[in-house]
């Protein structure tokens, strides 16, 4: 591993993260009690990106990775959610 | 098997270990190759004698030798046996091991342990789901494609089978990234991505799809062990859940996994056509470009499986359209063989002829996947027969006769000697005639209202289920004389020698038996891959 760049995050941010994503699970529960159809499983499947992204990018530390890294992660994001989109021109219009 | 091997520095001479352990811990690609040829072919054995049963069986109406519920539980067998222990592990774990680092100058895979722990995943992974055959309910019944909410109530071994599932998930996810990362990074100097061997592309693509598509079975069926051990009602209308969202998962998946079966056969084909017909390969890039596309394409069209489910009539008219679209990429390479073809010097040998028929078999398979990607007609023929007389030709009439291909092209290059050429063209004929009576009647069947998978049937289907049965014994009599002929010939036959073939790629250039570290010094690559020319070929 030597040789490879470390980068320290502060426990400042780390902190503001979690807050983040305790208030996003809010956000998830909340969600569930609106009457939204088909929407609601939309606005939870939005609400998990912003939690995926924020742990993916502070706790995995790919906001310091370089290009390729972020190519791969872009690629495997992309074609999950052509996967999940396209199984909505089923749920939302059964 | 030694004896086989006639160059000293041979890989077959490794002498590192001995006996079993020399292949079961050997991280040399060329052994791993070998060992996943050998555990695939001896599955897909296995699975020609359960096909055969169950043809018996199905010989004429009513009870001929099993009950239903045997029926149920061999069909299962024969398809989880096919499809997760054969065909998906087949030509990566086989000739993508053997052929592709060499074909890219490499002396081996990027991660040789990660390889070999791909082979031991596999086999663990077929050792469970085996098992599940002698423990808890029983052998399952439930078909390979294990859907709800059948899958979830069956008393059946479900469990274990879709863990052995599982785990052989792992095995194709490690052999992707593997096979990626060697393409990308072990290249030899002059091995640009326009001088990729076509074999090589077409793993590359697949390699994608591995890594892309798999996580999502391997997910899908630990949600039906979370459904029958915790009760979760993920799949359960009555809890909030949805049985279709199963079908979702299970073809997001296993649509894009019938790609990963037949674009290395389609890579295997565009190498050896060009070789027995003396001729650079016809559209190089588009060859190469479509393997993608394919990949690409194939991956958006799960939905086609799910016609007649209740799936919504917007979500039918979406997939029906993109299944067309998959057509291109598959009819560009269709092409581009028989462009190859004309005006070549035709060397009608066993690879060729196998390479041939695969043309054919797969267009046949191909066009009347249309028919089924056509929302319309495939309201009339969605689970009958005809889908299994498809399925068929695109996998075993496409992937599994370039398997038989590949076996004659490649197999005596890795063995130093070669198998009799006129035993290998009766057994070639006698498999072509077979497979057209069987699979050609279950076509007709189907369009004539015979569902599939059930155990009897009516008394006007009864002369062509009949018909399909004999085709079975001649495909049977071909697989067996095939394998007899090229057993003997490579432990015993003719020494092979040099590149009698003519080939211009690079596995063709180190001496037979390749040696352990594949090349003495690292090649230079300054011509194509079908370059026969400037390879000095004929």
């Amino acid at each position: 591993m030597d040789g490879q760049r470390h980068t320290i995050i502060g426990y400042g941010t780390l902190t503001a993260v979690w807050v983040a994503l305790l208030l996003l699970t809010a956000l998830t529960v909340g969600i569930t009690r609106l009457e939204l159809g088909g929407y609601r499983v939309l606005g939870a499947l939005v609400v998990a990106s912003l939690k995926g992204g924020l742990v993916i990018a502070f706790f995995m530390q790919m906001k310091s990775e370089g290009g390729l890294l972020r190519l791969f992660l872009l690629i495997a994001v992309v074609t999950l959610a052509i996967f999940i989109g396209f199984t909505f021109f089923d749920v939302l219009y059964r | 098997m030694d004896k086989a091997a006639t160059a000293q520095n041979s890989f077959w001479n490794d002498t590192g270990r001995s006996g079993l352990t020399a292949w079961i811990f050997s991280t040399d690609h060329k052994r791993i190759g070998l060992l996943y040829l050998y555990s695939t072919t001896g599955f897909f054995l296995a699975g020609v004698i359960l096909g055969l049963i169950l043809r018996i069986e199905l010989m004429a109406p009513g009870r001929t030798i099993m009950d239903p519920r045997t029926y149920n539980a061999l069909f299962t067998l024969h398809g989880v046996t096919m499809i997760f222990l054969f065909i998906l592990p087949g030509f990566p774990g086989a000739f993508g091991n053997l052929v592709m680092p060499i074909q890219i100058g490499a002396s081996d895979v990027a991660f040789p342990r990660l390889n070999l722990l791909s082979w031991w995943l596999y086999m663990a992974g077929a050792l469970i789901a085996l098992s599940s055959l002698f423990t808890g309910g029983g052998p399952p019944d439930t078909g390979w494609t294990f859907y709800v909410p059948f899958s979830t109530r069956t008393g059946t071994n479900v469990t274990l089978a879709v863990f052995g599932v599982f785990v052989i998930g792992f095995s194709a996810i490690l052999t992707g990234m593997n096979f990626i990362t060697t393409i990308h990074r072990l290249r030899a100097k002059g091995m640009t991505w326009g001088r990729l061997p076509l074999f090589t592309w077409s793993l590359y693509a697949t390699a994608w799809v591995q890594i892309l598509a798999t996580p999502i079975l391997a997910i899908t069926l630990l949600l039906v062990m979370a459904e029958r051990l915790l009760g979760t009602g993920l799949f359960d209308p009555g809890r909030g859940g949805d049985p279709l969202m199963y079908q979702h998962l299970f073809w997001i998946y296993s649509h894009p996994a019938v790609y990963i079966m037949i674009l290395p056969a389609m890579g295997a084909i565009s190498d050896i056509i060009p070789v027995f017909s003396r001729k650079p390969v016809f559209g190089y890039k588009m060859i190469a470009f479509s393997s993608v596309a394919i990949a690409a394409a194939g991956s958006l069209v799960w939905g086609h499986h799910m016609f007649t489910s209740g799936m919504s009539d917007r979500a039918v008219l979406v997939f029906s359209l993109l299944t067309f679209i998959v057509a291109i990429p598959s009819a560009i390479k269709v092409f581009n063989w028989v462009s190859t073809l004309y005006k070549g010097s035709i060397s009608l040998e066993a690879p060729m002829l196998f390479a041939l028929s695969f043309i054919l078999l797969f267009s046949i398979g191909g066009l009347a996947g249309l028919i089924l990607g056509a929302a319309a007609t495939d309201v009339h023929v969605h689970d009958t027969q005809f889908v299994v007389g498809h399925f068929h030709y695109v996998m075993f009439g496409g992937t599994g006769f370039a398997f038989f291909a590949a076996m004659h092209y490649w197999l005596p290059k890795f063995f130093g000697r070669r198998y009799r050429e006129k035993p290998a063209i009766i057994a070639w004929g006698l498999m072509f005639t077979g497979f057209n009576i069987l699979y050609f009647s279950m076509k007709i069947l189907g369009m004539r209202g015979m569902p599939r998978r059930y155990y009897d049937y009516l008394p006007e289907f009864a002369d062509l289920n009949l018909a399909a049965t004999v085709g079975s014994w001649i495909l049977a009599l071909g697989v067996a004389m095939m394998f007899v002929n090229l057993v003997s010939g490579l432990l015993r036959g003719e020494p092979f020698t040099g590149n009698p073939w003519g080939g211009a790629t690079l596995e063709w250039s180190v001496a037979t038996p390749p040696p352990t570290e594949n090349f003495a010094e690292e090649p230079v690559v300054t011509h194509g891959p079908y370059d026969f020319t400037a390879a000095g070929r004929r």
